[in-house]
């Protein structure tokens, strides 16, 4: 019954979360805040030559968030902050358009389900949110409102 | 307890009564829908419904000062609604009877202009640990304002008030008491006869927020001696967008108005305004005039039914509801009070309230999950938010029983 929103891969990171810990050598860190269910999200990245090292994540929330932050963690590692940024954006896409599902979002798109819930959208954006105030240094707490 | 059988032993004919409601009769998700959100708004009867439609397609004209039959008729089934709304708070006049947006304006109305005329520096307000956002932040800005200071009745951890503290709080500074009737977090049912009597020994005001009481259980406001008494029109099974705050003739009387406008004047130069009576003072500008007509039509639904076998129907369903959560390993009720509405909130272990509200949708059973605008008695619980079922006496033990079924199924895909 659930399939479509609770999948496989969504019930196993929400359930057993990578990167979930803090990091002591990160060089960013942003906090997310979803005030609609009091989520707070704390994320932390090592950028050196412009690539994502590490990432991982502090904090719970609900199953979508706390899958996605994961999810999105494992993504990161290696990638640009440019080719993260675009990463960034493709999600938003998946989530909150009608456009059919491409293939370069990898586990990603496991999230394809979530654009039929629209309450849930927020969620499943907190950790993404975050991630872009990390990426651009801003370091202040973002919110999903 | 059995779930056999629609006339339950208090004597409520709720099967026949869920006929009233046209918005029960539809499939969520293919499944029956099982309203347990009623704390938040509840369902509307077809009379409420009816009584809207009518005055749109028959009677529909503005009120007061015309002569022609629609204003007449408009102006009339308006101001039934006020003489209602006497009856069913039981205050002295209609004169006390003042319309506004819903529960959160009359406390806005009272801070503000009662707030604003006698309010000073050093004044204390005092509020509970069990309010509702739209009960602190009002008399935060007022304190904000005039440099008073706002304190807190602490509650204990089953969600009941602590009344010897709240003793202590009470001295000569305070000019009022504001506290809700029933917790909308947690159903907690407060002892507010008392409350007030303590407040009136100490020489502060009352303001009782009546939004969650309202629809369950008798109020009278001379018995309770309340100084102001305020509840929203759509969680009695009316319209949004109308409510009702009572307050004294006298204090009204001494208030200075709350908006100006149309209505609510006598007399209007550009060197001198003078005020309506009352309630009209506070009436400033073209009602919600459907919503009023819709709000008798509910009250008048509600005094058919009956507030007695309204409240002792609904205990039954607590105390079933709270039996049959009981018995699911891993969830603990939140707010436990020996005085309780039918509210059930509550936190299932490893599972988020979010989570929990997305499965039960898709099963067509509608629960509100998330803070319930009381983020202080979240943190006071140390949990981000709760899910919470909340009833009316047109839910059904066979409801419960699914509610149940659905949390255990919660359970199977989060295991």
């Amino acid at each position: 019954m659930m399939d479509d929103l609770y999948q496989e891969t969504i019930l196993d990171h929400s359930k057993r979360p990578r990167n979930h810990h803090s990091m002591q050598d990160a060089n960013r860190k942003a906090e997310g805040y979803n005030p609609l269910c009091g989520d707070k999200l704390r994320l932390y990245l090592k950028i050196e030559n412009d690539i994502v090292q590490d990432a991982s994540f502090e904090g719970s929330g609900c199953a979508i968030s706390t899958a996605s932050a994961s999810l999105m963690t494992e993504s990161l590692k290696g990638k640009t902050r440019a080719e993260a940024s675009k990463l960034i954006d493709k999600f938003h896409e998946l989530l909150t358009t009608d456009t059919p599902v491409t293939k370069d979002l990898g586990k990603l798109v496991v999230f394809c389900g979530v654009r039929d819930y629209p309450a849930r959208v927020k969620c499943a954006t907190l950790a993404w949110h975050t991630m872009k105030s990390a990426l651009n240094g801003t370091g202040e707490q973002v919110t999903t409102e | 307890m059995s779930t056999a059988g629609s006339v339950v032993s208090t004597g409520l004919d709720v099967e026949r009564i869920r006929e009233d409601f046209p918005v029960l009769r539809q499939t969520i998700h293919g499944k029956p829908l099982v309203y347990l959100d009623n704390a938040a708004t509840a369902q509307k009867p077809a009379c409420v419904v009816e009584a809207i439609r009518k005055f749109h397609e028959v009677d529909c004209a503005n009120i007061h000062r015309g002569v022609h039959e629609l204003s007449q008729r408009s102006t009339a089934a308006y101001e039934e609604t006020r003489v209602k709304a006497r009856r069913f708070l039981n205050a002295r006049s209609k004169e006390e009877i003042v319309f506004v947006r819903g529960t959160t304006e009359g406390i806005n109305l009272v801070a503000s202009s009662w707030g604003r005329k006698n309010v000073r520096a050093g004044d204390e307000i005092i509020i509970s640990a069990l309010e509702h956002h739209s009960n602190i932040v009002p008399w935060q800005m007022l304190c904000e304002e005039k440099d008073a200071k706002l304190r807190v009745i602490p509650m204990n951890d089953r969600g009941e008030l602590l009344l010897e503290e709240y003793e202590k709080l009470l001295n000569p500074r305070t000019r009022m008491v504001a506290v809700g009737h029933v917790s909308n977090a947690l159903g907690t049912i407060n002892p507010i006869a008392e409350i007030i009597q303590m407040a009136h020994r100490a020489g502060a005001l009352t303001l009782i927020d009546g939004a969650q009481a309202a629809p369950h259980m008798h109020i009278d406001v001379q018995a309770l001696d309340s100084d102001f008494y305020t509840f929203s029109g759509h969680k009695v099974f009316g319209p949004t967008g109308i409510g009702i705050l009572h307050g004294k003739a006298k204090l009204l009387d001494a208030m200075p108005p709350y908006q100006g406008g149309g209505d609510m004047i006598r007399t209007v130069t550009f060197e001198k305004t003078t005020y309506n009576d009352l309630p009209y003072k506070f009436e400033a500008g073209t009602p919600n005039i459907a919503g009023g007509i819709g709000l008798g039509a509910a009250l008048s639904y509600i005094h058919k039914i009956g507030l007695g076998k309204i409240a002792a129907y609904e205990h039954e369903l607590l105390t079933y509801g709270t039996e049959v959560l009981s018995g699911i390993p891993g969830l603990r009720i939140i707010g436990t009070a020996r005085e309780k509405a039918a509210v059930l909130s509550f936190v299932m272990e490893g599972i988020h309230p979010h989570d929990i509200g997305t499965v039960l949708d898709r099963q067509g059973i509608a629960v509100r999950t998330g803070h319930h605008c009381a983020q202080p008695v979240m943190d006071w619980f140390h949990i981000p938010a709760t899910t919470r079922a909340s009833f009316a006496f047109y839910n059904t033990m066979a409801e419960i029983d699914a509610l149940g079924a659905g949390l255990r199924k919660v359970q199977e895909v989060f295991a």
